[in-house]
């Protein structure tokens, strides 16, 4: 089964309402879109994304109303460095969706979404305690995975897997 | 008054630490903490071939295995473009089902004793232990099986397997019958469940329940109906929901659901496709035995495979199946090489647990105990 090619244009995927409830939103915030496998992918701007995660979600049409997972990519040595990934669901009508937001290297922070779903709490807590990405706004910024005294974030690609550093 | 519960507790099913602020016996504040099993599995697999993933996708989660395997194995084979034969298609929802059969009786038997109903524990085992032989029998294994791999089926399922499988379900429905006769109308049971560490259905799509949880609070959701992976589309079973979203609720629930599998099983008994068991994708599913000593090709394959693993294209995939404990789903990213760029596993149980404080706050310690055991949590899901 040949794979077939991703689709980034914008005009393309305007039948995928969420794409089209964003755009009509703030065109500003869509800063690229790829459909690849049956899978949507959003890349919205930092600064938006708690405004665009509580759009979504509130849609009449097609609400998001679910939020399956929050997760990041270290995309080291490039930048812009982390990808912060939002997997959102809509139970009412069976879709998912997938919001990206990129962040460097240097100071990674972005707005949390626990005020929009308060499931993003400890998705955000083992993001920041793996990645160093910080969420401002997060209600319980601690490591949760790691003990309190840890040095350094384990899922970063520039950890060291062995020996002394 | 601070009361630490935990991390070694037998009614925390594992190493769960919780910190309750109590006022008497009231429940002012709960914090759960986690982490005293994090052995960086995300971290292992960028190190591991494809491949060589699956037998790590076991160690996630001790009850039900397979169904990780079988997450890990549809992401995979996704990002691939890889078609499954129907044969391994039809072992896969079995033996999903038995998996999920094995893991609600375990923590039927588990959440039983932790309120008090010894019997019951005694009673699941005794079935469960026949699931396991039921897998070594397929896999060689008890628990870790890694019997699915990435483009089918590791072994043809044995001489003998069908049969034993009709044999057990055949006379489980009986067992169940065995089980709600201890507890369903009991009046001891009905006081520790009914009405206790209630939760709304707002409340629990807020907080990201799923599964038993999301459904015992009236969500009428479930992935391998409404999103339906690995031709469940093709069986017909009832989705059981409850509304009063109580551990009485979710008790009942993940009984019926035992019944709803075994209707599964009888199906996939009845109509299973003859076939092979493993894609036709030489690059990547390991050659038959036989082949390797007749054909060259075969053997240099299989050499391929297993030194250098095999390429996969660019890309993502987020993909989700319905564990015992809810939506269950792997995010794997590849950069074009053997190896995963990440691996990300949503644990159903990391996010059930954030239930937890909602729903025990304001309410008595001694019901703590019962509302863990309702969510059914395994920590090693939760801290990978």
């Amino acid at each position: 089964m040949p794979l077939a090619p991703a689709i980034t244009n914008v005009d393309e995927l305007k039948r995928h309402s969420a794409l089209a409830r964003l755009l009509a939103w703030n065109s500003a915030a869509v800063r690229g879109v790829k459909f690849v496998r049956d899978e949507l992918s959003i890349y919205i701007d930092r600064s938006a994304i708690r405004n665009a995660c509580s759009l979504l979600r509130d849609d009449s049409k097609c609400p998001f109303n679910y939020l399956s997972d929050v997760t990041c990519v270290d995309w080291y040595p490039t930048e812009p460095r982390f990808e912060v990934i939002y997997h959102l669901l809509s139970i009412p009508n069976r879709e998912r969706v997938r919001l990206k937001v990129k962040l460097d290297g240097v100071s990674p922070v972005v707005d949390s979404v626990v005020p929009v779903w308060p499931s993003a709490n400890f998705f955000e807590r083992e993001v920041f305690d793996l990645f160093g990405v910080r969420f401002s706004g997060h209600p319980y910024l601690r490591r949760i995975q790691m003990p309190e005294d840890w040095e350094g974030h384990p899922l970063r690609k520039d950890y060291p897997v062995e020996g002394y550093s | 008054m601070i009361l630490n519960m935990g991390p070694q507790h037998p009614s925390t099913h594992g190493v769960l630490r919780l910190l309750l602020e109590i006022d008497g016996e009231t429940i002012v504040r709960l914090m759960p903490d986690i982490g005293y099993l994090h052995t960086g599995i995300e971290k292992t697999c960028e190190a591991k071939f494809y491949q060589q993933v699956v037998p790590l996708t076991d160690r996630i989660d001790y009850l039900c295995p397979l169904t990780n395997n079988l997450c890990y194995c549809l992401a995979v084979e996704k990002l691939l473009g890889l078609e499954i034969p129907p044969k391994a298609q039809w072992m896969r929802v079995l033996l999903n089902e038995l998996t999920r059969i094995n893991s609600h009786l375990v923590w039927l038997g588990t959440h039983a004793m932790d309120i008090g109903a010894v019997t019951v524990f005694l009673y699941c085992f005794r079935e469960r232990e026949d699931i396991l032989r039921m897998f070594e029998m397929v896999s060689g294994q008890r628990m870790m099986t890694s019997y699915f791999r990435i483009g089918g089926l590791a072994l043809e399922p044995p001489i003998g397997f069908f049969e034993r499988v009709k044999v057990f379900v055949d006379q489980f429905p009986s067992k169940v019958d065995e089980y709600e006769n201890l507890l369903t109308a009991n009046p001891i049971w009905l006081k520790r469940t009914k009405g206790v560490a209630a939760i709304s259905a707002e409340d629990a799509i807020q907080l990201g329940a799923s599964g038993p949880t999301l459904r015992g609070s009236g969500v009428d959701f479930d992935l391998r109906r409404d999103m339906p992976y690995s031709s469940y589309d093709k069986f017909q079973f009832k989705v059981p929901v409850a509304t009063e979203g109580d551990v009485f609720a979710r008790y009942i629930i993940r009984v019926q659901e035992l019944r709803e599998s075994i209707a599964i099983i009888q199906q996939a008994l009845a109509g299973m496709p003859e076939g092979r068991i493993k894609a036709d994708a030489p690059k990547v599913v390991l050659p038959d035995r036989e082949k390797m000593k007749t054909q060259m090709e075969a053997l240099i394959y299989h050499f391929k495979i297993i030194t250098e693993g095999f390429a996969v294209p660019e890309g993502e995939v987020y993909q989700a199946v319905e564990s015992p404990r809810g939506e269950m789903a792997y995010y794997v990213v590849s950069d074009g090489t053997a190896k995963p760029y990440r691996v990300h596993m949503r644990s159903a149980c990391l996010a059930n647990m954030q239930l937890l404080p909602k729903m025990c706050e304001g309410h008595l310690i001694a019901d703590v105990v019962a509302a863990i055991g309702s969510i059914d949590i395994v920590l090693g899901e939760i801290d990978r």
